[in-house]
């Protein structure tokens, strides 16, 4: 007897669907043949897939990753380097880790991808090609949504939304307020990169300010209705720890930015000065998966098959991560990134020994430090759905930190553990 | 029909002439791995987990699999496991335990 869910007539489809015919029985014994696999973007997702494509094949396929930047920095706790408990070293990893699993770390960049011919071509000026390619490219900032904004105006006014300098300057900007200044934080309309996260920076400057700089304000503009990831459990700690510092206003869009007078005004036409000033664009999956014709809806996300993490139009090219239209309930988080990465690499060594990809499972843990030592979280399980082909909330797997504070405590070292757990899945 | 396959190693399947199926076995071993990568993220790659997370790496199978239960049942109190354990079924519970219990505790 056989617990397995899918019949032995359904995975014949699937083998004439695409799968070569007749290598199920043919490779069955002999785990591992090659194949190449490139791996655009080392973050959470991409990191991750070149680490578990390795380990899944047992070495048998080849895998190099594509990454611009010479040490990983990581999204997640970047805001406690904002408020000033953490520093960006504490976050940064090295790529070596990878190298040591057999991953050809290559730092570049890619300008093209081409499905057809199966290469990808670097910005140094040569090119790879693949069997299948894994990209993860992250985020790319709308700029054009907010009237005076601009990469540049970001040396003024950060975004601190993808860690490393922006990070430090929006700390050292901090630190330079004067006591009894006022910061702006201006939080764009879902979907974005990590829900809770504008929420987690509310709280991270608003206990620098009542730690350090006690008579100064915090803003926050919500372009959202509400708060967007644990509501309930931001406000009751903005209300019972920061209500002499935090003014939370939603349905507040900034529309337009006035970079030397430090003034947002938002689409109703409210102005709002501040003395520092972080604006959270609104976000779309990065350049390369656009060009690569990977982006599908409404010109800002790519869609997948959630059963192998392929592009729905580009065959032999899966996407991760953030780049992702995400499916119901599913957060654009660095945790769900490595989910996905996992459930690629799966796919692709089940594909590559000829045999069906196996319906995947993947869970999400976010943490929020409220201050230095205190975090909450939100946490789910998604399955595989066959019928609706997309992953869906196992019914009652989901959920928030209960309202008992000393829990809190617990959590936010279970939070500083998962943070260097999950980097060492990634990288180590 | 449910796509919850995860079986524990020794299950491995039968074609329908009653022969061992190689493909079936190799596919059972992975899924096991598969869904136990849903650990990873907190409990570490191989169940060695960093700082104030917990290792499960070379526990008994039976350990793992009741206390999973127990977070599941809400008979053991949680931060986080009781949500996240109504996730996985008795099988995948099974399955994700036998695979740490495989793996090598940290010393």
């Amino acid at each position: 007897m056989s617990t397995r869910a899918f019949s032995r007539r359904e995975v014949l489809k699937f083998s004439a669907a695409g799968v070569a015919a007749g290598a199920l029985g043919a490779c069955a014994s002999t785990p591992g043949s090659k194949g190449k696999v490139v791996v655009v973007g080392g973050g959470w997702g991409g990191a991750t897939a070149a680490k578990y494509t390795r380990l899944w094949s047992d070495g048998a396929i080849d895998v190099t990753l594509i990454e611009p930047n010479r040490s990983f920095v990581s999204c997640p706790i970047s805001n406690l380097v904002i408020g000033g408990s953490r520093t960006i070293e504490q976050l940064t990893t090295s790529y070596d880790g990878l190298r040591k699993h057999g991953v050809n770390v290559v730092h570049d960049t890619v300008t093209a991808i081409d499905a057809d011919k199966k290469q990808v071509r670097l910005a140094s000026g040569g090119s790879l090609s693949f069997d299948r390619a894994v990209v993860s490219p992250g985020i790319e900032f709308m700029y054009d949504q907010v009237k005076g904004m601009s990469a540049a105006a970001t040396e003024t006014i950060p975004h601190a939304w993808k860690a490393g300098p922006q990070t430090l300057l929006l700390r050292r900007q901090l630190e330079a307020m004067a006591d009894g200044g006022v910061v702006v934080l201006s939080v764009p309309l879902a979907p974005y990169r990590c829900p809770p996260g504008p929420y987690e920076r509310a709280c991270q400057i608003a206990h620098y300010l009542k730690t350090r700089k006690p008579k100064s304000k915090l803003i926050v503009l919500d372009a959202n209705p509400q708060v967007t990831s644990k509501g309930p459990l931001f406000t009751r700690v903005w209300k019972e720890d920061y209500a002499d510092i935090v003014d939370y206003r939603a349905n507040m869009a900034v529309a337009e930015v006035d970079v030397k007078g430090k003034r947002f005004t938002t689409s109703l036409g409210d102005n709002v000065t501040g003395d520092v000033l972080n604006l959270i664009p609104p976000q779309r999956a990065a350049d390369i998966a656009r060009d690569a014709g990977l982006i599908t809806a409404n010109n800002r996300w790519c869609e997948v098959d959630w059963l192998t993490m392929e592009s729905v139009k580009v065959k032999n090219v899966h996407v991760l991560g953030d780049a992702t239209l995400s499916a119901p309930l599913m957060p654009k988080s660095g945790h769900m990134a490595n989910q996905h990465a996992k459930a690629a690499a799966a796919a692709i060594v089940e594909v590559m020994n000829g045999r069906p990809p196996v319906p995947p499972m993947m869970a999400n843990t976010c943490y929020s430090f409220i201050d230095d030592k205190n975090a909450i979280h939100v946490a789910s399980v998604h399955r595989w759905v066959a019928e609706k082909k997309t992953m869906e909330v196992v019914a009652g797997a989901s959920g928030v930190s209960g309202p008992d504070r000393a829990q809190w405590a617990f959590e936010g070292q279970y939070a500083w553990g998962w943070a260097q757990t999950v980097w060492a899945d990634m990288l180590a | 029909m449910n796509y919850t396959l995860l079986v524990a190693g020794a299950m491995v399947g039968l074609s329908a002439s009653g022969v061992v199926d190689p493909a079936w076995a190799q596919a059972d071993a992975n899924a096991a791995r598969y869904v136990a990568a849903n650990c990873a993220n907190c409990h570490g790659t191989t169940g060695v987990a960093k700082g104030a997370m917990h290792s499960l790496a070379g526990q008994s199978k039976e350990r793992l699999a009741e206390t999973t239960r127990a977070f599941r049942d809400g008979k053991r109190p949680a931060t986080v496991m009781h949500q996240i354990a109504k996730g996985y079924t008795d099988q995948q519970i099974d399955a994700i335990a036998e695979h740490f219990s495989n793996q090598k505790a940290a010393r």
